[in-house]
């Protein structure tokens, strides 16, 4: 009940966008927005105005599906080429997941495999539901999908794990002649898996989440 | 709409600088997802295309074999991986399901080759000792054939020798493997020129083919005359020529080995076909023997023994075989009431014909042939068995001309012919001896041994009496012989003495005869004087005559 009171509060306290107000985002002066202009530019530096990240839906749906479309390669192409006397190998994520969990190790094994499964996807799922929740107008639970917001920004800079695994191997093991590992395919595209969700990420406007509280009580 | 409370003064705010709306625009944004669907797409498109075909190999064991590890080789370059290792329906095979890549297409024929590369020691040689790191993987060797292929049966052991090495194929009959086996060497001058690459039986069981796979360029020395010949092991032949030990080689004793040559001699002919079929002889001598083409079989009658004669001894003419052996019997004559021994031998008369001075040639005709054989048999030809080595009993059969021979003739009635023939040199000094023997018999040996001892006895007794004789000649008589023998010497002394030039006796008879010489001198002065003047003797002499 408290919760809800506290909704109504805010949806009754004055903000800059109500008040027809815009904050510069590179000098930071309070400027009225122009009438009837779609955008208008800061007075003092003459950068953009914008209440909200232009087009953020947009941009946050395309680097979404690109992401979807890059993770699909990056699961199936081997990250890691192993050359050695042992004959090649070709190692995917999933594949060495499956390596280290059977030869015993499997702590790394589900270390690896929330690092560089789980969470990529994961990450690309909750922002989808949040962008079509924000999409659909929904009501539910600002401030539950705010912190999930917030917990996505600060998980990003963990995802790539496996990237830094094989850059590490490649220069460690490049020292011995009688093994060489090159990286993948399935690297790169994991690589940008992680930096496509990082600029979706970036490009969704967590304030998008509380317009449609106030559009619903004015 | 209820107003805030404190509402601040907004008037003092500058307002943003207008501008121009914009018409609708291509959000650029969309671009990184169709980029991203586009590599994607162009990634599952490739994929596809790149696919290759999957096929299934079957295993007598999945030794080595791993799913999802184990690739497919050919020529060590990959080209495939097996994906799935299942047992077959009945259980008795392992099925192998393997993805090979879009270029191995074409390899996919009929007569295509896998096999499992393993360690593997066999006739003497070691291969696949590099999959003990790399770990098995499945050896591909493309066929010749145009008919496509999915599924395949895979070879046990790998073969000796893929088909993109140049060479050729012949296929070799025995009578049996010997000592030879898949990878056993084929020599050509004791250089090895290839090797067995298969053997099998025949449909009926009764000979095993070889098929041998001669490396380019030596597959050029294959020739229609050529002969091939077991050179496996140590070859030691015992015949009526001696004792024979040939090999090969120290590789060949152990695995096995197979040795073509052309015949010495022989004319040079035009290589032959691949997979043309030859005879795998025994042994060398066997291999070099001529091809006879015409060989007639007869039967010779023997009396004596045939222990020491063998199949495959030789039927010579003089010192030239003729023949061999081929077989021997035991018949019962009921006639004669003895037993006789039959011995199949084979002619080949051409050999006969070729010794011939006119060059005269095989009489084909079987009439002519046979008015030829009978005039010869006429003539006394037999057939006889001789010692062919005294050392151990060897028999060969000789046929030869025999002038005072008893007359006989070729029986032509039965079949095969029969040869007449004498009784063997060997059963006639036999002959002699016992008559010999029972000669010897005969003679009082004891009787002769009383006698020869008696006329020892008296012969002792006659020495005994000599012995003395010599002794009485050595006491009593030599001393007085002694004595004489030196007065004998001193009388002789004495007589050098007397008779010797200085002696005494010697210089008055030179005296007495120079004296005597002077006296006839005066004699014969005095006779002349005497003469001139006859009257002195009475006057007496003047005092100036001269």
């Amino acid at each position: 009940m408290g919760e809800s009171d506290r909704l109504t509060k805010m949806a009754f306290t004055r903000t800059a966008g109500r008040l027809g107000l815009l904050s510069c985002h590179v000098c930071n002066r309070l400027t009225e927005s122009a009438p009837e202009a779609h955008e208008g530019r800061c007075s003092r530096c003459g950068s953009h105005l914008r209440s909200r990240k232009p087009d953020s839906i947009t941009r946050t749906w395309a680097l979404l599906i690109t992401g979807y479309l890059l993770f699909i390669p990056a699961n199936l192409l081997p990250i890691m080429h192993t050359n050695s006397l042992f004959g090649v190998q070709s190692d995917t994520i999933l594949s060495g997941v499956v390596y280290l969990w059977t030869s015993g190790s499997w702590y790394l094994a589900v270390i690896v495999f929330i690092a560089s499964i789980l969470i990529p996807s994961a990450k690309l799922v909750t922002l989808t539901v949040l962008v079509v929740s924000v999409q659909r107008c929904s009501t539910w639970d600002p401030l539950q999908r705010t912190n999930i917001y917030r917990v996505l920004e600060s998980v990003g800079r963990w995802s790539m794990l496996d990237i830094f695994v094989v850059a590490m191997l490649v220069a460690l093991v490049h020292l011995h002649t009688l093994t060489t590992i090159r990286a993948g395919a399935g690297a790169a595209a994991f690589g940008a898996v992680v930096v496509v969700t990082l600029l979706a990420t970036m490009a969704f406007d967590p304030r998008l989440i509380w317009d449609p509280q106030r559009a619903r009580h004015e | 709409m209820n107003k805030p409370l404190d509402e601040p003064d907004l008037a003092d705010l500058p307002s943003a600088v207008a501008e121009g709306r914009r018409g609708w625009s291509f959000q650029f944004i969309w671009v990184v997802p169709i980029v991203a669907a586009l590599i994607g797409g162009w990634l599952v498109v490739k994929g596809i295309l790149e696919r290759g075909p999957t096929i299934t190999i079957t295993f007598k064991t999945a030794e080595g074999l791993e799913a999802g590890k184990t690739k497919i080789k050919y020529k060590n370059v990959d080209v495939g991986e097996v994906k799935q290792v299942t047992l077959s329906d009945d259980h008795q095979r392992v099925v192998a399901t393997a993805e090979l890549v879009k270029e191995a297409e074409p390899y996919l024929v009929e007569d295509s080759r896998f096999w499992i590369v393993r360690p593997r020691v066999s006739g003497g040689q070691v291969s696949g000792l590099g999959t003990l790191f790399s770990g098995s993987f499945i050896g591909l060797d493309i066929g010749k054939s145009d008919n496509r292929r999915r599924q395949f049966t895979g070879l046990d052991t790998p073969p000796v020798f893929t088909t993109d090495v140049p060479g050729r194929q012949f296929v070799l009959v025995s009578d049996d493997l010997g000592s030879l086996g898949i990878g056993s060497p084929v020599y050509y001058r004791q250089v090895e020129v290839g090797s067995v690459v298969a053997y099998e039986l025949n449909q009926d069981g009764k000979a095993v083919m070889l098929k041998v796979f001669i490396n380019a360029p030596y597959d050029q020395f294959v020739t229609a005359s050529t002969r091939f010949w077991n050179s496996s092991g140590i070859d030691v032949a015992l015949d009526a020529t001696g004792l024979k030990v040939a090999t090969q080689s120290l590789a060949s004793i152990l695995i096995g080995g197979i040795t073509f040559e052309a015949p010495p001699g022989s004319s040079p002919v035009p290589p032959v076909e691949e997979n043309h079929t030859f005879a795998l002889a025994t042994s060398r001598s066997q291999a070099m023997k001529l091809p006879d083409a015409l060989a007639i079989p007869a039967v010779m009658y023997f009396k004596d023994s045939l222990r020491g004669l063998s199949i495959g001894a030789s039927v010579e003419f003089r010192g030239i075989v003729v023949g061999e052996v081929q077989s021997m019997h035991v018949e019962f004559d009921e006639r004669q009431g003895e037993y006789r021994f039959p011995v199949g031998v084979t002619i080949y008369p051409a050999r006969l014909a070729t010794m011939a001075a006119d060059g005269s040639h095989v009489v084909a005709d079987p009439a002519a042939r046979r008015a030829r054989w009978d005039r010869l048999a006429e003539h006394g030809l037999r057939g006889q068995l001789r010692i062919g080595n005294l050392l151990t009993g060897q028999l060969y059969v000789a046929v030869d001309f025999f002038p005072d021979a008893p007359k006989e003739q070729i029986d032509w009635t039965r079949t095969p012919p029969v040869l007449p023939t004498v009784v063997g040199s060997m059963t006639e000094v036999q002959d002699t001896l016992s008559r010999l023997a029972r000669r010897l018999e005969k003679v009082p040996l004891d009787q002769i041994g009383n006698d020869i001892r008696q006329s020892l006895q008296a012969l002792n007794r006659t020495l005994d009496s000599a012995n003395q004789l010599v002794k009485r000649l050595d006491t009593d008589i030599m001393p007085a012989a002694r004595t004489t023998m030196e007065d004998l010497r001193k009388t002789l002394k004495a007589a050098e003495r007397s008779i010797g030039s200085d002696a005494p006796i010697q210089q008055d008879l030179r005296e007495t005869l120079r004296e005597m010489s002077r006296t006839a001198q005066s004699l014969r002065a005095l006779t002349d004087y005497l003469e001139r003047h006859p009257e002195s003797l009475l006057r007496g002499r003047k005092g100036n005559d001269k």
